[in-house]
């Protein structure tokens, strides 16, 4: 694997932007418009996020522009105010999990040993547990409250993050640098965030993209099953779940929120292929 | 001990490791139950008598480890203990669940395995053409769009417009065989598309991989036609890879079902383990969870075993 330079990376990537395939700006374009949506969600929508101004089930109109919920409340407006809720839900949750799996993984990769060997043994035993199943016998133990369902998850996911930050931190872990850094007297502090890590961003930054996809479709998941973030919260996992009858009508309403999530993960997708291309040096066979 | 049945039984130890961890997780769960189950059954005005009395009867006087034995010593024999939901047999319970759900799970693997292997031959045939680009795009969307998209779309295009397929797949032990074959056509179809492109992918890849060897290129001196090289040549020692990802990914339908039997209402055993978790019927949601981590732990293992039989390699170490 190739080791970029985290700094001179950043910089260049600007000017690597311009230059991108076609598939890449669209994917940035989509995040783009995803997170203006979450952050300016109070003034796009035209109705309170849990404010019920029909009849339910109303359709398509120019006052509902996309109808009304199974409680009468504007489907638009949960629309917009759903990428706050999911998007923000899965960032965190996404961040506490690198934060857990990375750090356990530049501990494993700096001290090697004991601490590499239990916690590694103790990674492969999570990750031989399907996730969803797991995270079901864990909610249905804790309860279904957000706070639960972002530590349940990000626990969950810390574990490839951890394989994958171990696995790349011992090969930056044995270049001639750290050792020259060991030498010096520095401490393991020191060298696993001023040696090590600005060595494997380009990795876990993709790694990030990669991961915060699978995050926010497994809480999608578990909301369309009604047991991730829960009413009166608009998020589009339940959303589809509450509307989901419409669609035996021929009303295409449910795949608004279901093609929401879609679109989004396939615009990271999109995004993230393009950066490990690029950060990798690799070429296609 | 030639080192292949080395390996093996050491892959089938470390299996079985994993499963007895696994169980102790689950066991240990309930364990972090906040408040004391006799209390909570006999409600708060239960005299302290009562409370012991059922304790007691309920075995909960019985040191943590002793109960812990006792619980995978009655799991082991099949039995399960009562739902707190609604006191039936839970073995009773999930019986008929679990054969739905393998019966669903099976037949998506029977759409998609031959339909994988296909695709990805026609692939890495047609590599860097139309077709291998398309088939390129539609694995990128398969891998990130949600189950219930893929779920509603087929619902919306096959059951509603044209009518031809129910959107409900409510069967129940009278159901004929034909009938049950009507109800999970959408269910089997959804988790086909989802696990398909992953499948064509890999065996593309596996393909390809091969391709630079010196065999290939005699073949290809020979004079012999291209699908030919791939099939003959090629295809046979990419089986090991091959047969890895079809089954890590009969792995990934075991979780699939989940959410596909919640969308099409089939009364599997991912269902029920979704019902009893809004429940909080913690037996149900424990047993539920043991066949299925026990089912995706030994799937994983087939996979680890199929590779290394499949690697001649291993049997003449130098």
């Amino acid at each position: 694997m190739t080791i970029v330079h985290g700094p001179r990376m950043l910089k260049s990537g600007a000017s690597k932007l311009a230059s991108a395939p076609l598939s890449a700006k669209f994917g940035i374009s989509i995040i783009i418009i995803y997170m203006l949506a979450a952050l300016l969600a109070p003034h796009l929508a035209p109705y309170g996020e849990a404010e019920i101004v029909a009849k339910p089930f109303e359709p398509w109109s120019a006052q509902f522009w996309l109808g009304t919920d199974s409680l009468g409340r504007d489907m638009f407006t949960r629309l917009v105010f759903g990428a706050r809720n999911t998007l923000g839900i899965a960032l965190m949750t996404t961040t506490l999990a690198f934060s857990i799996g990375a750090s356990a993984g530049l501990a494993a990769a700096t001290f090697g040993g004991w601490t590499d060997q239990i916690l590694s043994r103790l990674i492969d035993v999570l990750m031989s547990i399907p996730q969803l199943i797991f995270a079901l016998l864990l909610l249905s133990i804790f309860g279904t409250s957000i706070p639960t369902l972002i530590i349940v998850i990000a626990v969950l996911n810390s574990t490839p993050v951890f394989r994958l930050t171990r696995a790349v931190a011992i090969d930056a872990a044995v270049s001639d640098y750290v050792e020259a850094a060991r030498l010096r007297g520095e401490g393991p502090i020191w060298i696993m965030t001023r040696e090590i890590l600005p060595n494997i961003t380009a990795t876990l930054v993709a790694e990030f993209g990669l991961r915060f996809c699978f995050v926010f479709l497994l809480i999608s998941g578990l909301s369309f099953l009604g047991l991730g973030i829960q009413p009166p919260t608009a998020d589009w996992g339940s959303m589809v779940r509450d509307s989901a009858t419409l669609i035996t009508y021929g009303d295409i309403t449910p795949l608004l929120p279901a093609g929401a999530i879609a679109l989004l993960s396939v615009a990271i997708n999109l995004v993230v292929d393009w950066f490990l291309h690029w950060a990798s040096g690799l070429k296609e066979d | 001990m030639t080192p292949i049945s080395k390996i093996i039984s050491q892959r089938v130890a470390l299996g079985a490791l994993t499963l007895w961890i696994v169980s102790l997780i689950v066991f240990a769960g309930v364990q972090f139950l906040p408040g004391d189950v006799a209390t909570e059954l006999l409600g708060q005005s239960a005299t302290p008598e009562a409370v012991a009395a059922l304790r007691k009867s309920m075995g909960l006087d019985i040191p943590l480890y002793l109960r812990y034995f006792d619980w995978l010593g009655s799991i082991l024999r099949g039995n399960f203990g009562t739902a707190l939901a609604n006191g039936r047999d839970i073995a009773e319970l999930i019986k008929p669940r679990l054969f739905n759900t393998l019966f669903l799970a099976v037949s998506a693997a029977v759409i998609s395995v031959p339909l994988a292997l296909l695709g990805g031959i026609v692939a890495a045939l047609y590599r860097n053409t139309f077709i291998d680009r398309a088939i390129n795009v539609v694995t990128l969307a398969s891998i990130s769009v949600p189950e219930f998209f893929v779920a509603y779309i087929l619902i919306l295009v096959l059951a509603v417009h044209a009518g031809i397929l129910p959107s409900l797949s409510d069967v129940d032990s009278e159901t004929s065989v034909l009938g049950r074959l009507t109800a999970i056509a959408l269910p089997s179809l959804t988790l086909a598309v989802v696990v398909l492109a992953h499948m064509m992918r890999m065996t593309r890849t596996s393909i390809i991989n091969l391709l630079g060897n010196q065999y290939i290129e005699t073949a290809r001196l020979k004079g012999l036609p291209e699908w030919r090289v791939l099939v003959r040549h090629a295809l046979p020692n990419a089986l090991a890879p091959i047969a890895t990802v079809i089954v890590l990914n009969l792995a990934y339908l075991i979780t699939g079902v989940v959410v596909v039997e919640v969308v099409f209402v089939y009364p599997g055993l991912g269902q029920l383990i979704v019902d009893s978790v809004q429940k909080r019927d913690v037996p149900v949601v424990q047993a539920c969870s043991l066949i299925f981590a026990a089912t995706y732990v030994l799937l994983n293992l087939t996979a680890d075993i199929l590779s290394i039989i499949a690697n001649p390699r291993l049997m003449h170490p130098k």
